[in-house]
């Protein structure tokens, strides 16, 4: 039981630390309301999910930008719209808002711009995968351990 | 003495006679030879000389007269007797000759002297030529001084450089001494000295202008040499040389006056200036016929630039004028375009500022209405929203007509039940109606089309502002309101000859009449019930409410609708009748009948809100698609998801009651899709609603989704809860768009 509720409020600590230092926003919250017996992983299959998206269009978006002949902005501004959108339906908020300042440079035709944007991008997003991961483990550990992962208001 | 056949002379040779006998014979002999020679070599050398002949005829005469004269020397001495034949022989061919040529010379003499007087001729007509040709140079000179002069002139349109001009040129050309020109002062009396050549500064000379010489120059169009005594003549200061010779010129003075379209100046009312130029004095110039033609022309030519100069200066100053005016125009519209603003800038903020107070009165009031009330604090709250709301009209109709006037109204055109709007304003009017025991009947025509297209909310604001008048002014009786379908002989007024109705396959002109018989109206106030505030008072109603506003407002509305608007009275105390044509469009029969929806679920908060509710979602970003499928999953309904537009349309079935599309992907065409499911599902209650889900807050985007023919707009992110009231709404109302 100790070690359930330890681990419970590390989880409920962690969870709020993530919020307060906006990794994460409200959408978030919202995702994991969804979750329920019908759908038990569904907040974990949304993420990876998402690091996949993220990761194939980084890769993308690095491509499109090396190019030393004419950077197809185009590209780059729609796999941005994409992260965006996808950062947003997930609650991810710093790459969010990155993808927005990383929008106005492509408009802008702004290489530099892009590519430091890019890099903002692909630090933010590791960041995050490792703290959902931190995070999902910890959720793993608390279902082992025969408790239910508390719902943060 | 022997006798020899010699001839002995007459006298002694030594005398000294004898010798110079001798002499001049040698000398003679001489001079007779060499005339011939001298005459060979000058002929030969001159190409012309007619008698040949004659030459040699002299020449052989010359030649023997020689030779005798030779022979002669002989016989000075003793001589032979051959010398004496040859001596002989020689004068009888001498004698021979010398007659002969005597004889010739009778012929010749006189041709030569014929020559002698041709060429004398001859050498008389050159001079006279020469005379001619110097006439013609100074007259060719002439001319060329006039058109230096008349180019110099009429360079310039300034008169007073022109007149300066004439004198400087006419004072070089001519080497005058003195010019001065005199012209007449205002009264018409006088001549005034105005410019001269050599002093610079006129002093103000005048002359009357009645003097015999000067009447002499103004009688003919003639440079008239007059005295240096004369008046207008002393311009130098009087010196002991001899003045030069003077002439005078007059110079016509024409005005603008005086030239008529039809009929040139007349001459008889002319005014003229007065031109005199002075030769230099002390020298023996006069005035050659030439220069005073010279002195002549320039003076035509002047009066000629002086008018031009003139109507120069009438057009500069209409030009002036025409700015001036120009410059005030400007600016009284930039003023009235200032004012047209600021008015709308304060209409606009009136607007908003009066709306809000009145919108939370009448919200309150009527919340107030709700609750437990006494009754009277019951009929004080009635009071003060029938006022409040009567207050709420009026500003709208202010604010309403000023935006018709502006043109900036636009008719909200949509399909409406024709009849029903007849059946409200029935409703609406009757209670004041039976208070005031007025009965009012209404009379539609079966062939009036049960559904129209058209703006039918200020249509019924318009029939009932007419039928409310019609109440308000009539004190008793019966009020009549018929509606049919105007024929296109009953359209046509002669009152309103602007207004060409057309007909067109899906339009109809509705024609209301509403009937009264109450107090009437003058005819001569017919054409003022239109126009803004004015209120009809001599109809002495204290009652009447409202402001003037309603039948303007009125009939800009039916201005919009294309139709026509006017009242027919045969006067005072016999009732009127208000007549309004407005054109509508033809509406198809249109079910009405409401499609069946989900009962209405009190809003729980339980999971399956929308038990198998069939929808379809279509979005291209994985991660956001299966956020939403999972949002909708929760909220029970059975969801079909689709990543392309393609695939949407070919999943779509009328079995899906709700379509959710992300349209803030570039490169859907999600208005496009909206389109094509609208062709596709024809009957409208097997269409799925189209609802937009888009990250972007933009009005434009909203307006264009309701264009396109959506349902629907829901701002992304989108959290449980709204979702779930969000469903709510739109399979109730059938229709959801977040305020933006």
């Amino acid at each position: 039981m100790d070690v359930v509720n330890q681990l419970q409020r590390q989880f409920i600590d962690y969870s709020a630390s993530l919020h307060r230092e906006g990794f994460l926003d409200d959408q978030f919250t919202q995702l994991q309301k969804l979750q329920d017996d019908n759908s038990p992983d569904f907040v974990v299959e949304v993420a990876s999910l998402f690091f996949e998206d993220c990761e194939k269009l980084i890769n993308n978006m690095a491509r499109a930008l090396e190019q030393q002949q004419g950077v197809d902005f185009r590209q780059v501004d729609a796999s941005v719209h994409q992260l965006k959108g996808s950062s947003s339906s997930i609650g991810a908020m710093r790459v969010k808002d990155v993808c927005v300042a990383f929008r106005s440079f492509c408009e802008a035709q702004n290489r530099e711009g892009c590519l430091r944007c890019l890099q903002q991008v692909t630090h933010e997003y590791s960041l995050l995968k490792n703290k959902l991961q931190t995070l999902f483990r910890l959720q793993q550990q608390i279902l082992a351990a025969g408790g239910s992962i508390p719902v943060v208001e | 003495m022997e006798s020899c056949n010699c001839i002995e002379p007459q006298w002694p040779p030594d005398d000294l006679l004898m010798k110079y006998q001798y002499i001049s014979d040698f000398f003679i002999a001489l001079a007779y030879f060499s005339i011939p020679l001298e005459l060979i070599y000058f002929v030969k050398k001159s190409a012309v000389f007619p008698y040949r002949w004659v030459l040699v005829q002299f020449g052989a005469f010359i030649v023997l007269c020689g030779a005798t004269h030779l022979i002669n020397l002989w016989t000075f001495t003793v001589h032979s007797r051959t010398v004496a034949s040859v001596m002989t022989t020689a004068k009888v061919l001498t004698a021979a000759v010398s007659c002969i040529t005597a004889l010739m010379l009778v012929h010749i003499i006189p041709d030569l002297l014929s020559v002698k007087t041709r060429e004398l001729f001859l050498k008389n007509k050159a001079a006279e030529l020469d005379r001619e040709m110097g006439l013609i140079r100074t007259q060719e000179e002439t001319g060329r001084h006039v058109r230096m002069l008349t180019h110099e002139i009429r360079s310039t349109l300034d008169r007073h450089t022109i007149l300066k001009t004439t004198l400087v040129e006419l004072g070089r050309t001519l080497a005058l001494e003195e010019c001065a020109l005199w012209m007449p002062t205002r009264t018409g009396l006088e001549l005034q000295l105005s410019y001269t050549l050599r002093q610079q500064n006129p002093v103000g000379y005048t002359v009357p202008i009645h003097h015999p010489v000067i009447n002499q120059v103004f009688s003919s169009n003639r440079a008239v040499k007059i005295s240096p005594n004369c008046p207008v003549a002393r311009l130098r200061p009087a010196g002991k040389y001899m003045p030069g010779e003077v002439v005078a010129v007059r110079v016509p003075l024409l005005h603008l006056s005086n030239f008529h379209i039809n009929d040139w100046p007349e001459l008889s009312t002319k005014r003229y200036a007065l031109m005199v130029l002075m030769l230099p004095s002390d020298s023996a110039r006069q005035w050659h016929v030439h220069e005073l033609e010279l002195v002549e022309v320039v003076a035509d030519q002047v009066a000629v630039a002086l008018s031009h100069a003139a109507i120069l200066e009438e057009s500069m100053r209409a030009r002036d004028l025409l700015m001036e005016q120009n410059v005030a125009l400007d600016l009284a519209r930039r003023e009235a375009e200032t004012a047209i603003r600021a008015r709308n800038d304060f209409l606009a903020v009136m607007n908003h500022e009066m709306r809000t107070p009145m919108h939370a009165i009448i919200a309150l009031s009527s919340l107030l209405q709700e609750t437990e009330l006494t009754p009277e604090q019951r009929l004080m709250v009635e009071t003060i929203l029938k006022s409040s709301n009567l207050l709420a009209t009026l500003i709208n109709d202010v604010l309403d007509l000023s935006r018709l006037e502006d043109g900036s109204l636009q008719l909200d055109l949509g399909t409406f039940n024709l009849y029903a709007v007849f059946r409200e304003v029935l409703n609406l009017i009757k209670p004041i109606a039976s208070v005031k025991k007025l009965h009012v009947s209404l009379n539609l025509a079966p062939d009036l089309p049960e559904y129209a297209i058209g703006d039918e909310k200020r249509l019924m604001q318009t029939i009932l502002n007419i039928v409310g008048n019609a109440v308000k002014f009539s004190k008793e009786g019966s009020i009549s309101i018929t509606a049919f379908v105007a024929k296109l002989d009953t359209l046509r007024d002669s009152k309103a000859p602007e207004f060409l109705p057309v007909l067109s396959d899906n339009h109809f002109y509705l024609r209301v009449q509403v009937k009264d018989s109450g107090s009437g109206i003058n005819p001569l106030d017919i054409p003022k019930l239109f126009t803004k505030f004015a209120q009809n008072q001599s109809t002495g109603t204290r009652n009447s409410g409202g402001s003037g506003l309603g039948l303007a407002i009125c009939k800009r509305f039916v201005n919009l609708m294309e139709g026509h608007i006017w009242i027919e009275s045969e006067g005072l105390g016999k009732g009127c009748t208000a007549i309004l044509i407005v054109k509508l469009g033809m509406a198809e029969r249109v079910n009405e009948s409401k499609l069946p929806y989900m009962p209405k679920m009190p809003t729980n908060h339980g999971q399956t809100a929308f038990p198998g509710l069939k929808v379809l979602v279509m979005d291209e970003n994985g991660v956001s698609r299966m956020v939403t499928k999972g949002l909708l999953l929760h909220l029970g309904c059975d969801v079909t998801m689709v990543g392309s537009s393609d695939e949407c349309l070919r999943l779509v079935s009328h079995e899906h009651k709700v379509v959710f599309m992300d349209i803030c992907v570039p490169g859907i065409d999600s208005y496009g899709i909206t389109i094509r499911i609208h062709e596709k599902f024809t009957k409208r209650h097997e269409r799925p609603l189209l609802v937009a889900l888009t990250g972007n807050t933009d009005k434009v985007k909203k307006e264009n989704c309701m264009r396109a023919g959506m349902d629907g707009l829901i701002l992304k992110p989108v959290s449980l809860d709204k979702m779930r009231s969000v469903l709510t709404d739109l399979l109730e109302h059938r229709v959801f768009f977040e305020a933006i």
